[in-house]
Order: C-alpha cells, then structure tokens, then sequence
C-alpha cells in the first residue's frame, strides 16, 4: 500500500484541468497498491469550495491551505508548503502537472526534499521500489524510460495525457497551515494578466488550429480563427516563423522553443513541418495538413492531408465544420 | 554586477537519433553538438545587463564531457569574460545530481544573477535552474521573457497557458530564459579571436549517485501518415466524414 501525493493547480480561485488530471494519475498508481490519493489545493479564502472536484476525481483527501498569500501564485510559499506535506506525509510519490505553475514549482520542491525529478511524464508506474517513468527527451524523437529510486518519487505529468476520469472517493477535506508568512515572500507577482476570457488555452483545448508562412500575412490568420470558432472548442497555435516574424504572440507558437501540446484533433495550416514545429505537436491524436505543397513534410506525419490553396480549403472545411456541429 | 550563465551542449535536433547497444544511451557518431538555444538567450541577456551596467563580469559554467570547452569557448566568443568546465564524462539525466555540483560551484561565486535557459531540448526537463537557486536559497523566476533590473531589484514577465505574470524579486537571483526574451547575437571575428586569449578553468565536477536514471531508451514508431484525401475544396466533405467516422473527434 502507498499513498501519492497530488498537487491540484488552480489560478485565479478556479482549478486548472492539469488539477483533475493530476489527480487522476496520481489515483491510478494509488490504486495499483491499494492506496489512498491526497491532494493540495492552496488558493485565496474560498479555494476549499473547489475540494469537491477533486475528490469527485479520486482523492481520498483534500489538503487545503487558503490564504490571502496565495490570491496569486506564490512560488516560495507554495514550494514550502508541498515540501512539508510531502516529506511529512510519508508518500511514495508525489504528481504535478507539467504546466508553466508546475515546471516551476516541482523542481523547488524536489530541491527541498533533496530528490530527483522527471517532467513531462506521459505514464507513472510503480514497479517494486521504483517509479518508472515515461519521458520523451530530444523534442519526441525518443522516448525514454526512467527509473527513480528512492522515496519520495517526483513526476510531473504532460497536459493531455491522463484525461480526467470521475471516480468519486471520500475528499475528506483537512486544512492545513502554511509554512512560513505566505505574504513574505522574496518572489512575488506583482500583477497577473490575464488573456481574453473564455479563450481555450492550447495546453487544454481538444482542438488546435495551427498556421504558418503559408498564410501569407498576419491578418490572414483570420481564416485560422474562424474556423477555431467553428469547432467551438479549439484554440489558435503558429509555428517559430509566424512568431518570429510578429504576426503572432510567442506564447502562441508550437514547437521545440515554445509549447508541446497532444489534442485530440490538431489541424496545420500552411504549415510546411519544420522539424522544430513538429516536435510541439508530433503527440496530438489526429493531425490533418493542409498545405499547397504535396511534398511538405507535414505530409508525413499527417492522418489526413488536403493539397491545395489554403484561402479557398479552409473556408470551405469551416462551413462544413459549422454544418457537422450544429446542434452541439 | 557579476553574471553567471549555466549553459549546456545539446545535439542537433534534426537528424534521425540512433540508440547505442546498451539500450540506454544515444549513439553520438557522428551527431554534431551546438550551444543550447534557451542557453544562447541566458548568455546574451547577461551580456546585455552587463553592457547596460557598464560593468561587471559574465561567468560562463558548463558540466559535461571535455567538449563542453568548445561550447563554452562560443559563449566567450560572444562576449562572456571567463569559462568554468566542470569536468564529466557524461552529462548525468538526474537533474538534482547536475544542480548539486553546479551550486557548489556557485556557492562562493558571489553572483548578483545566475541565468539558465529555460530547457535544453534533449534532456527536456527543465529543473536545474530553480533546484540550482533552492540549493542556494536564492529567489527563483523562471520561464523570464521579459526583464528589467535596476536598483538590487528585478521584474520579469512569464507566459503561462493564456496569461502573463509580473513578477518582483531582489538580488541575488536565478533565472531562466525564455525564447522572445532578446535575439543571441552571433560571436564577430573579433570576438573570436579575443575569446582565445579568455580564461578558461577546468576542474572535475562533483557529482553524486543520481536516484534518477534512464533505464531505456525507445524510437517511438513513426506516424503512419502520409494520406492524401484529395486536392483543393473538393476534399472537404470526405476529410469531414473520415474525422466522423475514422478519428471521431468531429
């Protein structure tokens, strides 16, 4: 019997969908021993609502610590809070998610128990006195089966992997302290921004619409929008060159120097396939390509391709999205 | 200030990788090695504050095999003052064993910055620069896009899903970099031949038993691809039915 410890992000008093899917990982090992999860959910006052979710996904208990501290995210507090209940809690091992939060807080919190860490886990298994952990290291191109030894095991899972799996268990809710003054904090967010409300993250949208040069210019990423818009639950990504050249944000671009994401359907528009783009979203489930160019590469890691002029199959594949969705 | 930037040599990425007859390590012939791109941006933010500081030092501090010297010897050529090769034979996976022995280098360093990249695409788990800062008990922000410092005091942005944070933190500080953050400038001729003449120090690294470690290593089977609906507008209607039907994510 081991216990896994599960860290529930939220941001902004709400929790992400990396939380459930933590959860959700973190209750497949625990069942695999026979174990219990115990999640921390840590937020302003009026985070403890949120526990219920969790336990609807698998936790046996719910840590909460709220605090006005952490109205925002706290890395300090946060990372001394998780290290405390972790090392205390006799867990075998102990998720996050493999978000921007999580990428930051995991590493402070293995340093601090003095452990190692893998990120990005697409799996977490527990074979005998280890953790064994799949990676994909060189941008997908190989996959890596780690090991760690020792307990506490750190892993944080890649977004996308563990879809959330409702599995309601007790979420016996205990309140913790925190560790230290939250509000002292050396490392402080002095101000978060958030983007337009309601638009689907790439990390948590099922669908992706990704463009490249081959939409010509900037504003022609419009036709890319529109047919976001059709599937209703999708999100607009760019490869390195779009961004580069300013026509889109970098927090918008897919690939090795920006984010890796794995929808269900992700769709490239006037993307030749660069292998830095391909190494972003080389996991998604189905990829379709549409492209002028039937030599492009993208071609080859695509399930469906359309040759062709962009400007003309897009709209079409947007009215006929529209028509398929009706109804939903 | 004094600057130090912790960079990594990490393989081209473009080339169909081959496993080793262990199982559990890259086959490196004749694969060709390069300064990390996130790294490229460390050392060149720390150019850039040490130029806009009009004084200073940048300390480039590299762990790996006798190799790593040439890398860091680019980032000289850049502009960096001086180099730091901590000698390995191998670069070890665990990333706690790598933070160890780089923070008892930087321990008596007396650094006002230490900067990393934000990842290294090989090894892919971008954790040695905040364990680095709680080994030192530094403040940490990662991910940094943006950055301003002045006055012992630093404000960074970071990208998260569909958000930006500000951030504030007092030096001493770790830092990792981001891409958008500036371009790398590429080393001049000039810079090229003074880097030659630059100090560049070796000593073993101290590296400790990693609790984490690669047991095997897989080539994920390639995507079976490659299929062509059709050409032009006309294909619109069969893409839609195969993604009813076939993929089921319409």
């Amino acid at each position: 019997m081991a216990n896994i410890f599960a860290y529930a992000e939220a941001r902004g008093g709400e929790l992400r969908k990396v939380a459930l899917e933590t959860v959700t990982a973190a209750r497949k090992l625990a069942d695999s021993t026979g174990g219990e999860v115990h999640a921390l959910l840590v937020g302003a006052p009026g985070i403890a609502a949120k526990a219920a979710q969790l336990a609807e996904h698998g936790a046996d208990v719910v840590m909460v610590c709220e605090h006005d501290g952490f109205t925002h995210y706290n890395p300090e507090a946060a990372a001394a809070l998780a290290a405390d209940r972790i090392g205390s809690g006799g867990f075998r091992a102990a998720l996050f998610a493999t978000s921007a939060q999580g990428r930051d807080l995991a590493p402070r919190v293995a340093a601090k128990l003095g452990v190692g860490l893998v990120t990005d886990a697409t799996s977490v298994d527990l074979d005998n006195d280890n953790l064994v952990v799949k990676h994909p290291i060189n941008i997908g191109k190989v996959i890596a089966t780690v090991v760690i030894s020792g307990t506490p095991a750190l892993a944080s899972i890649r977004p996308n992997t563990y879809a959330p799996v409702s599995n309601p268990k007790a979420g016996r809710a205990e309140t913790v302290a925190a560790v230290g003054d939250p509000a002292a904090s050396r490392v402080v967010v002095k101000e978060m921004i958030e983007g337009s409300k309601g638009k689907l993250d790439l990390a948590e949208a099922p669908v992706i619409i990704a463009g490249g040069r081959g939409l010509k210019a900037a504003e022609n990423f419009n036709i890319v929008e529109e047919l976001a818009a059709a599937f209703g639950n999708a999100a607009v990504g760019a490869t390195r060159a779009v961004t580069d050249d300013g026509w889109r944000p970098h927090s918008d671009q897919i690939g090795q120097t920006g984010r890796l994401v794995s929808p269900d359907l992700y769709i490239a528009v006037g993307i030749s396939g660069a292998v830095q783009h391909l190494a972003g979203m080389r996991t998604s489930k189905t990829i379709v390509a549409i492209n002028k160019d039937k030599d492009a590469p993208i071609f080859k890691v695509a399930d469906y391709g359309i040759v062709g002029d962009v400007f003309e199959i897009v709209p079409a594949l947007t009215a006929a999205v529209r028509e398929a969705r009706k109804g939903h | 200030m004094k600057i130090a930037v912790c960079i990594k040599r990490v393989p081209d990425m473009d080339v169909r990788f081959r496993i080793a007859g262990d199982g559990a390590t890259l086959d490196e012939t004749g694969v060709k090695f390069d300064l990390n791109d996130f790294d490229a941006w460390a050392v060149e933010a720390a150019l850039q504050l040490k130029e806009k500081a009009g004084q200073g030092e940048v300390v480039v501090i590299s762990l790996g095999p006798v190799q790593a010297q040439e890398t860091i010897r680019k980032t000289l050529s850049m502009g960096a003052d001086r180099g730091i090769h901590l000698q390995a034979d191998r670069i070890p996976f665990d990333g706690f064993a790598i933070a160890t022995a780089l923070a008892a280098e930087l321990k008596e360093g007396g650094y006002d910055l230490i900067l990393f990249g934000k990842l290294s695409p090989d090894s892919s788990n971008g954790i040695t620069g905040p364990m680095v800062a709680e080994l030192l008990g530094l403040p940490c922000v990662t991910a940094v896009s943006g950055l301003e410092i002045a006055n012992g005091r630093g404000t960074a942005k970071r990208e998260l899903e569909g958000a930006q944070e500000m951030m504030e933190f007092p030096l001493p500080a770790v830092l990792t970099i981001d891409e958008g953050l500036n371009t790398a400038r590429y080393p001049s001729l000039k810079g090229i031949m003074a880097a030659k003449k630059k100090p560049l120090e070796s000593k073993p690294a101290v590296l400790a038993d990693p609790g984490v470690k690669i047991a095997k290593l897989d080539l994920p089977p390639d995507r079976t691809g490659g299929r062509i609906v059709g050409e032009g507008a006309a294909a619109v209607p069969e893409l839609i039915r195969l993604l009813q039907t076939e993929a089921k994510v319409l």
